[in-house]
C-alpha cells in the first residue's frame, strides 16, 4: 500500500503563534440518531462517551466530536481507521447509520502559542473568549467551512483538503509577527 | 448584522454563517391543484414591513434548516425554532405579541 500523504506535507509557519499542518489523521464521519447501541459503539472505537451538543470528548490521540444533531466526528490514528470502521459496522449492525472514512478528504492544522486564539479571531465570527474547554465550534475560516476546538494549549482546526492551501495561507497571514491583537 | 440562535446547536450565529431560505410556512400545491393555487405557491410571496417568518440554514455550522421570526423593519429577532412545524409555535407567537400588541399570526393587525 502506498504511504498516506497529508494535504500540505506537514507545512508549518512560525509567526507570533505556530501554525502546523498535521496529519495524516484518521477521521470517520458517523451519522446516526436515536440509535440505542450508539454510545457503546463510539466507546469501543474512541474510548470516550458520546459528546453532548457542541462538545468534543478527547481521549489521548482519539476523540469524538458532536458535529450536528445526527453527526459525529471520530478521530483515531490513521492506521486504525479500517479497524474502527469494522468495529462500528459490527456494533451498529442492523441499525440505521452511516460511517465513512473521511481521513483523506480533510486537512488538519494545529495553532499553538500564547496568542493562538488571536490567529483564529481574525478569521472567524466566533467569540473565542467564550469558547468553553471541550467545545467544538463549526464555523467558517474566512470563506471556507472549518471546525475547531481547543486542545493541549492550542487549537486544532479541521477543514476540507481541497482548501488546505487556502487555509494555510490564511493562518500564516493571520499569524504574521507584529499583528497580534 | 443579523444574529440568529440556531435551535439545534445553540450557536448564536451571525448572518455570514447562515444561508437564507426565504419565506417559511409555505403550503405546497402540487399535482391536482388549480393553476392559480400553483402559481401562488410558486411565485406569490409575502413582503411585509414588520413581522416575518423565514427559513434559514446554519450552513457553516450544523447544517440544519431552522425557522426564524423577525421584524423586517427593525431587524428585531423574536425567536428561532426547529423547522419540523407547519405553523409558528405558541411561545413564538406570544413573544411577538408581547412586542407587537394586536399582531395576529396571519399577518393582520387588530387594534
Amino acid at each position: 500500500m502506498s504511504d498516506p500523504v497529508s494535504a500540505l506535507n506537514g507545512a508549518s509557519f512560525q509567526g507570533f503563534s505556530t501554525v502546523r499542518e498535521i496529519g495524516p489523521l484518521g477521521m470517520i464521519t458517523l451519522r446516526a440518531k436515536g440509535v440505542k447501541a450508539l454510545d457503546k459503539a463510539v466507546k469501543a472505537v474512541t474510548g470516550t462517551k458520546l459528546p453532548a451538543t457542541r462538545r468534543i470528548e478527547v481521549n489521548g490521540d482519539k476523540a469524538c466530536g458532536w458535529m450536528s444533531p445526527d453527526e459525529y466526528l471520530l478521530v483515531v490514528p490513521y492506521a486504525e481507521v479500517s479497524n474502527a470502521l469494522a468495529s462500528l459496522a459490527k456494533s451498529l449492525a442492523g441499525e440505521h447509520h452511516l460511517a465513512v472514512d473521511v481521513s483523506d478528504a480533510r486537512a488538519v492544522f494545529r495553532i499553538e502559542g500564547d496568542k493562538a486564539a488571536d490567529v483564529l479571531r481574525k478569521l472567524s465570527p466566533v467569540d473565542f473568549d467564550k469558547l468553553e474547554p471541550g467545545e467544538l465550534r463549526r464555523t467558517r475560516a474566512a470563506q471556507v467551512a472549518a471546525a475547531m476546538w481547543a486542545q493541549d494549549g492550542g487549537f486544532t482546526l479541521v477543514c476540507f483538503r481541497s482548501v488546505a492551501g487556502y487555509v494555510m495561507g490564511l493562518l500564516s497571514h493571520s499569524a504574521q509577527p507584529g499583528s497580534e491583537l | 448584522m443579523l444574529i440568529l440562535e440556531c435551535p439545534y446547536c445553540g450557536v448564536k450565529a451571525e448572518e455570514t454563517e447562515l444561508s437564507p431560505g426565504y419565506e417559511a410556512h409555505l403550503k405546497r400545491f402540487g399535482p391536482g391543484a388549480s393553476p392559480e393555487e400553483f402559481e401562488a405557491y410558486m411565485f406569490a410571496r409575502k413582503n411585509p414591513k414588520g413581522v416575518h417568518f423565514e427559513r434559514w440554514r446554519h450552513t457553516y455550522g450544523c447544517g440544519k434548516w431552522f425557522l426564524a421570526a423577525r421584524c423586517t423593519a427593525t431587524l428585531e429577532v423574536f425567536g428561532t425554532y426547529p423547522a419540523q412545524v407547519s405553523e409558528p409555535p405558541a411561545d413564538i407567537i406570544a413573544k411577538i405579541q408581547a412586542r407587537r400588541p394586536g399582531w395576529q399570526p396571519d399577518g393582520k393587525v387588530t387594534k
